[in-house]
């Protein structure tokens, strides 16, 4: 594929406070496209903070962002989404009381026109759904499941189909496979290789040295807030990449 | 698991949606069959019944604001007193000799600025917990009908004024007697609630209402404005409690100091047994007019029967507790663990 190697985002010495304490302080990150980059580090190493500048959610106090190419200032989570960044979250961010399909769609519902008003298109997101929860091979009962009913790999896939049902370029997962069972989370991982093969960059924060090691082609470590250490998959160890997370280099 | 089990499960689940949506419906058709047979002749005569519809006008208005308020898994005490105000500035404008279009007006818009002021409090000021800002705005606004009137009744509105609590339509060209008449507030009610209706279940605001009760980071992250679309639930909260300021000035004819007073706890009480989840993200219009139905059907029933206003109190409050105690066995059932 000609555009795997294309740069897609890129995040430069991006630094953020919460009042006195810095969270992150000049990180600097990059996705290329069909690439799978793993995240690490301990607790409070500022991960979550990055993923969530990334999304749009934090504003970073300084540092840009850019997007194939082009900076940009995300507002919200709505401006990184539609620049094709999706975030697949920790607590997964659905709504447990809604079915499948309308968390898929939740804040991009279709909608049909009558007269002047705007009416949710429930047979186009049903449609809709069922297309997209084929392609990514992920079983449900029915798209009108309500989430609540689903096991936790079944959420996860939910999340992630969520995550790509919009052309996304880039999906970033927080913990994907932390609240899973052991038989879900080969399937959670497949998943993923498969996005990676349709050209997707993934970003995947995980403390599970497993998955970084089946589905990652780079790692990168951050410590304290700052980028520690960073390498291909290929030219370092498990033991190399634990180190790291503990600040040892 | 053995087959009969999961027969037996899937069952349950099968049954679980419709007792979900049309359970709430069956307990009120069980109430009205029970008082049809405890008064035969005047429980369903056209009068009674459009008695029932009359008594509950307002408190119906109330009831939905505060379902939706509910729904995002907040609480609006103020509903009352929004009313109250609301009803006190019609009064005032009325006095002073305002065309009716615009005395008419007055409420909706005095209900709407209450909500939006509820809204922008809970949202702008990060009260810690919409309890804490409209049990405040319940003393403010009341304070301030009673500011503004004096705290004394303010009586006498012109006919148009009073058409919405108060106006009839004539049958009689389809037969019926004079006397069987339908009231305008009935047909008020029905259209107000098939507008909520869809709103609630047919467009994407109503979707994120759902989504905020249901889990508000989900929708946050999902990129709806979390904060835009409470002060717009809030606001029209207060708005309908407006129109039940208007049904009510034209029931009464009079602005009065203690007018809704503690109808907050009724229009929560209605949405509970509608089935309507504190936590939010659950309950239906259809639910909230069946509380509401439920609520007016047993006050008009024990009325009929002389039973003392002491035992509808505790009817209606151990009516509340059983509705409750039911949801929570449905969702041992419903829900995985």
């Amino acid at each position: 594929m000609s555009s795997i190697n294309q740069l897609l985002l890129e995040a430069k010495s991006v630094t953020k406070y919460f009042g006195t304490i810095t969270a992150l302080e000049n990180v600097n990150l990059k996705i290329h496209a069909g690439e799978c980059l793993g995240v690490v580090g301990d607790n409070g190493a500022g991960k979550t903070t990055l993923m969530k500048v990334l999304s749009g959610l934090y504003k970073p106090s300084s540092g840009s962002l850019y997007f194939e190419g082009k900076k940009e200032v995300l507002e919200s989570p709505k401006d990184s989404q539609e620049l094709g960044l999706e975030m697949v979250y920790q607590d997964l961010a659905l709504a447990g009381n809604l079915p499948i399909g309308e968390n898929i769609f939740l804040g991009r519902e279709p909608t049909k026109n009558l007269g002047f008003i705007k009416l949710l298109d429930f047979k186009k997101i049903k449609e809709l759904t069922d297309a997209h929860l084929g392609k990514l091979k992920i079983n449900v009962k029915s798209a009108d499941q309500k989430v609540e009913e689903l096991s936790g790999g079944q959420r996860q896939a939910v999340a992630i189909a969520r995550s790509t049902a919009f052309n996304a370029k880039v999906v970033i997962m927080d913990e994907p496979t932390a609240a899973l069972a052991i038989k879900e989370v080969g399937k959670v991982l497949d998943l993923i290789n498969s996005l990676k093969k349709t050209g997707v960059g993934v970003i995947v924060i995980s403390h599970r040295m497993d998955d970084i090691f089946a589905v990652c082609d780079r790692v990168m470590a951050l410590f304290q807030g700052t980028n520690f250490a960073e390498s291909e998959l290929s030219k370092t160890s498990r033991d190399e990449v634990i180190g790291w997370i503990m600040g040892k280099k | 698991m053995d087959n009969k089990d999961q027969e037996k499960d899937s069952l349950y689940l099968k049954l679980i949606p419709y007792f979900d949506r049309y359970g709430i419906l069956l307990l009120l058709l069980i109430m009205i069959v029970v008082m049809h047979f405890l008064q035969p002749d005047v429980f369903l005569s056209w009068r009674n019944v459009t008695n029932v519809f009359k008594q509950i006008s307002w408190q119906s208005m109330l009831a939905l604001g505060v379902f939706m308020v509910i729904v995002t898994a907040g609480i609006d005490l103020s509903v009352g007193s929004i009313m109250m105000l609301s009803l006190m500035i019609l009064a005032i404008v009325a006095k002073a000799g305002a065309p009716w279009f615009v005395v008419a007006m007055t409420p909706l818009i005095a209900g709407l600025i209450c909500g939006l002021i509820n809204g922008l409090g809970i949202t702008i000021l990060r009260m810690p917990h919409p309890f804490i800002m409209t049990l405040g705005t319940l003393y403010i606004f009341r304070g301030t009908g009673n500011l503004i009137s004096g705290g004394t009744p303010i009586s006498g509105f012109t006919d148009e004024v009073r058409y919405l609590g108060h106006g009839r339509i004539d049958l009689t060209w389809l037969g019926l007697e004079k006397s069987q008449y339908l009231p305008v507030s009935l047909v008020l009610i029905a259209i107000v609630y098939i507008i909520f209706w869809v709103f609630m279940n047919h467009t994407r605001t109503g979707k994120w209402i759902y989504a905020i009760g249901g889990n508000p980071s989900a929708a946050r992250a999902s990129g709806v404005n979390v904060n835009k679309i409470l002060v717009i639930v809030y606001s029209l909260c207060g708005f309908l409690s407006g129109i039940g300021a208007l049904i009510l000035a034209g029931r009464t004819d009079s602005g009065y100091p203690n007018a809704g007073l503690q109808s907050e706890l009724d229009a929560i009480a209605a949405c509970i047994i509608g089935g309507a989840s504190f936590f939010g993200g659950r309950g239906t219009v259809l639910g909230v007019f069946a509380g509401v139905m439920i609520m007016g059907i047993l006050r008009n029933g024990l009325n009929l029967m002389d039973v003392s206003s002491f035992w509808q109190q505790v009817l209606i409050g151990s009516i509340i507790v059983l509705a409750v105690y039911i949801d929570v066995l449905r969702r041992d059932l419903g829900t995985r663990k």
